[in-house]
C-alpha cells in the first residue's frame, strides 16, 4: 500500500491533471482523439503517432472488458434464479470456472444460464445499441442513483465480511483478521526453499507460502526447523519496496483504477468548456475511486478471500477471479443473500456498462476525426473490429489465457508508455509553467507548487525507471537481487515455449496498433472551429 | 495482524476517507462548482442528429 500511495502522488494525480488539461486544450481547437490532441498540443508529428497508443489501449481493453461485464450480468441473473447457494468456496470456484469457460477453449460460448456466452451476446449488443442510438444519457442518469446505492451495498458487505471471523472451523487460522494482516502487515513471513542448479545454491520463495497469525507462523517455524532445505524468512517493508515488480504492480493498479494513461480521459476532457474545472474534477474523481478501492474493496475482497480460500487460494486466484470466487460465499452467509448478490452484481454491471461505453468513445472520436466520417459509420467500423477481438478473447477462454496475456502487455507496456508520453508532453514540451496556467483555468483550487517539480522530474523519472526495471526483469529475465535469470511466464509463452494463444493475443494488440497507425497516417487531422462553448 | 499492520491500515483508510470528504465538501460549497465539474459525460457532442 505504501508503493501504491507513492505511485498515486507521483504518477496518478500528476498524469490525471496533465491528461485532463491536454484533452481540454486539444478540444478547444477541435481535436478529440489522442493522436489529434497530442499532435496538436506538441506540434510534433512523432507525438501524433505516439497518440496511437491512446486509441489502442481502450479498444483492446474493451475486447476483454465486455467479457468481464458479462460475468457481472450473469452472476446477477444467477443470484436471482437461486443458482448461487454454494456450500463451500471450491463449489463457488467450480461454478466460476465453468461459467467463464476456464476448462477448455470454446467452453465460454454456451448459451445456458450457467454459461457466459448468452450474457456476452446481450452485453455486446446493448453497448453498441446504446452508443449507436445515443441513449446512454439514460444510463448515466440512472447511475447517478445506482452508484451511491452500490456504495451503500458495499458498506453492508464490508460489515458482513468484517464480522465473518473464521468461517471454516477446521482452519481457524483462515480468519478475516489474518486476512487483514495478510494485506496490511508491513513485514511478510515467507517460506523459502533451497535449490541447487549447476552447483549454485539459491533460496527461492515458495508461492503461496506466506504466514500470518501466531499459530501458523509457529507451525511453519517447526516445519522449517525439521527440513534443512526450508527456511522461514521475514521480508521487511524496505526490502519489499526495493522490488521493482511491486512498483510496477502499484503503477499498473493506479493506471487501471484511475483510468490515467488509458486514452479515455484525454478524449472526454476534449469535450469540456474552457472554464470547466479540471483540477477539482480530477481530484474528486481520484478521491472517490481511492475511497471505494482502499476503504471498501480493499477491506472486503482480499480479507474475505483469505478467510475462505487461505493464503494459497488468494495468491493463485489472479487479478479478476477473486471477487467472483469469494463474494458468493459472503452472500451465502447473509440473510437475503440472493437479493444482495443480485443487487450487488447488477449494479456492478451497470457501472461496467458506463465504463465500457467510455472505452468506445476514444476509438469513435478517432475514426470520426481521422476519416471525416459521422458517428454511426464510426460506431459500425469499431463495432465490427471489437466484435472480432472480443470473439477471439472469449473463444480462447482456457485458463483465461487470451484475456490474461492481452491484459499483461497492455497494462505493463502500453499504459506506462502512454503515461510517459503524456507527462513529457505536458511538463517538457508545453512546459510545466505554461501547463500549470492551462490546468488552472476555471479551477476552484490550486495544485500545490511542489507538483511542478513532481510533474517535470519525478513523474517521468519514476515511469522510465519502473519501465526499465520491468524490461530487465520481466522481459530479459534478469534477477536484480543477483540470482539466476528467471523469465516471466508471459515471455516463456512467446519465446521459450511458444504458446499459440499467447502469440495470437499479442498479435491482436499489434494488429490494432497497425490499424490505428495506418488510419493515423492517412488521416486528415485539421484544426477546426472551437466547438466547446456548447459542450456539456 | 501486527501493530504495524493496524497503523498502516488506519492511516491509509483515514487518508482516502478524509480526501474524499474534503472533495465532496469543496464541490458542494464552492459557488457554481457543480456546473464546472465533470466526470465522463457519456453522451458526447458528436451524437448524430436523428
Amino acid at each position: 500500500m505504501i508503493a501504491y500511495f507513492i505511485s498515486l502522488l507521483v504518477i496518478g494525480l500528476p498524469i490525471c491533471w496533465a491528461e485532463w488539461s491536454l484533452g481540454r486544450l486539444g478540444g478547444k481547437n477541435g481535436f478529440n482523439s489522442s493522436p489529434g490532441i497530442l499532435g496538436f498540443v506538441t506540434q510534433k508529428a512523432s507525438f501524433r503517432y505516439l497518440g496511437v497508443i491512446g486509441v489502442t489501449i481502450p479498444v483492446v481493453i474493451y475486447m476483454y472488458y465486455v467479457y468481464i461485464e458479462a460475468w457481472c450480468l450473469g452472476y446477477a441473473v444467477n443470484f436471482l434464479s437461486g443458482n448461487m447457494e454454494f456450500q463451500s468456496a471450491s463449489e463457488a470456484g467450480d461454478f466460476w470456472g465453468g461459467f467463464i469457460g476456464m476448462g477448455a477453449n470454446g467452453d465460454a460460448l454456451g448459451f445456458g444460464l450457467t454459461e457466459v456466452g448468452g450474457f456476452l451476446f446481450v452485453v455486446f449488443i446493448l453497448n453498441f445499441y446504446l452508443i449507436y442510438r445515443g441513449l446512454s444519457k439514460g444510463i448515466e442518469w440512472f447511475c447517478k442513483y445506482a452508484m451511491p446505492t452500490l456504495i451503500a451495498l458495499a458498506v453492508i458487505i464490508l460489515i458482513r465480511v468484517l464480522t465473518l471471523g473464521a468461517p471454516d472451523a477446521d482452519n481457524p487460522e483462515n480468519s478475516v483478521i489474518n486476512g487483514l494482516g495478510f494485506m496490511w502487515n508491513p513485514n511478510k513471513v515467507v517460506m523459502f526453499e533451497r535449490s541447487v542448479t549447476d552447483g549454485a545454491e539459491a533460496w527461492n520463495a515458495i508461492a503461496g507460502q506466506e504466514f500470518v497469525g501466531e499459530a501458523s507462523i509457529a507451525a511453519a517455524t517447526a516445519k522449517a526447523s525439521a527440513d534443512p532445505n526450508l527456511e522461514l524468512r521475514t521480508i521487511t517493508m524496505w526490502s519489499q519496496l526495493a522490488n521493482p515488480q511491486l512498483w510496477l504492480a502499484a503503477a499498473g493498479q493506479i493506471f487501471f483504477s484511475l483510468s490515467v494513461g488509458f486514452g479515455v480521459i484525454i478524449t472526454y476532457s476534449s469535450y469540456l468548456r474552457r472554464k470547466d474545472d479540471v483540477v477539482l474534477s480530477g481530484l474528486a474523481a481520484t478521491s472517490t475511486n481511492e475511497f471505494c478501492e482502499v476503504g471498501l474493496g480493499g477491506l472486503t475482497t482480499l480479507p474475505a478471500g483469505y478467510a475462505y480460500l487461505g493464503v494459497a487460494g488468494v495468491a493463485g486466484a489472479g487479478t479478476f477471479g477473486l471477487g467472483f470466487n469469494v463474494l458468493p460465499m459472503v452472500f451465502s452467509e447473509m440473510p437475503a443473500g440472493n437479493f444482495f448478490g443480485f443487487a450487488f452484481f447488477f449494479l456492478l454491471f451497470l457501472a461496467a456498462v458506463t465504463s465500457s461505453l467510455s472505452m468506445l468513445q476514444p476509438g469513435i472520436a478517432f475514426l470520426e476525426e481521422a476519416l471525416k466520417i459521422n458517428r454511426k459509420q464510426s460506431v459500425a467500423i469499431l463495432g465490427a473490429f471489437t466484435a472480432l477481438g472480443c470473439g477471439f478473447v472469449v473463444y480462447f477462454s482456457e485458463g483465461v489465457k487470451a484475456l490474461d496475456t492481452i491484459d499483461f502487455w497492455v497494462t505493463n507496456l502500453l499504459m506506462v508508455v502512454l503515461a510517459t508520453v503524456q507527462i513529457i508532453a505536458f511538463a517538457w514540451i508545453i512546459g510545466v509553467d505554461k501547463g500549470f496556467k492551462e490546468v488552472h483555468k476555471g479551477a476552484a483550487i490550486r495544485i500545490p507548487a511542489i507538483f511542478k517539480f513532481i510533474m517535470k522530474y519525478l513523474s517521468p523519472v519514476f515511469l522510465i525507471t519502473i519501465f526499465l526495471a520491468w524490461f530487465f526483469t520481466s522481459v530479459l529475465g534478469y534477477n536484480l537481487s543477483g540470482g539466476p535469470k528467471q523469465y516471466s511466464s508471459y515471455i516463456i509463452d512467446l519465446f521459450i515455449e511458444p504458446n499459440p494463444v499467447a502469440i495470437m493475443s499479442v498479435g491482436v494488440v499489434l494488429l490494432t496498433i497497425a490499424f490505428v497507425s495506418i488510419v493515423t497516417y492517412n488521416g486528415r487531422f485539421s484544426k477546426t472551429e472551437n466547438n466547446q462553448e456548447d459542450s456539456p | 495482524m501486527t501493530a504495524g499492520g493496524w497503523i498502516i491500515m488506519i492511516l491509509s483508510v483515514g487518508a482516502v476517507a478524509t480526501l474524499f470528504s474534503w472533495c465532496l465538501y469543496k464541490v458542494l460549497t464552492t459557488p457554481e462548482e457543480s456546473e464546472k465539474i465533470h466526470g465522463f459525460e457519456i453522451d458526447t457532442p458528436d451524437i448524430d442528429p436523428e
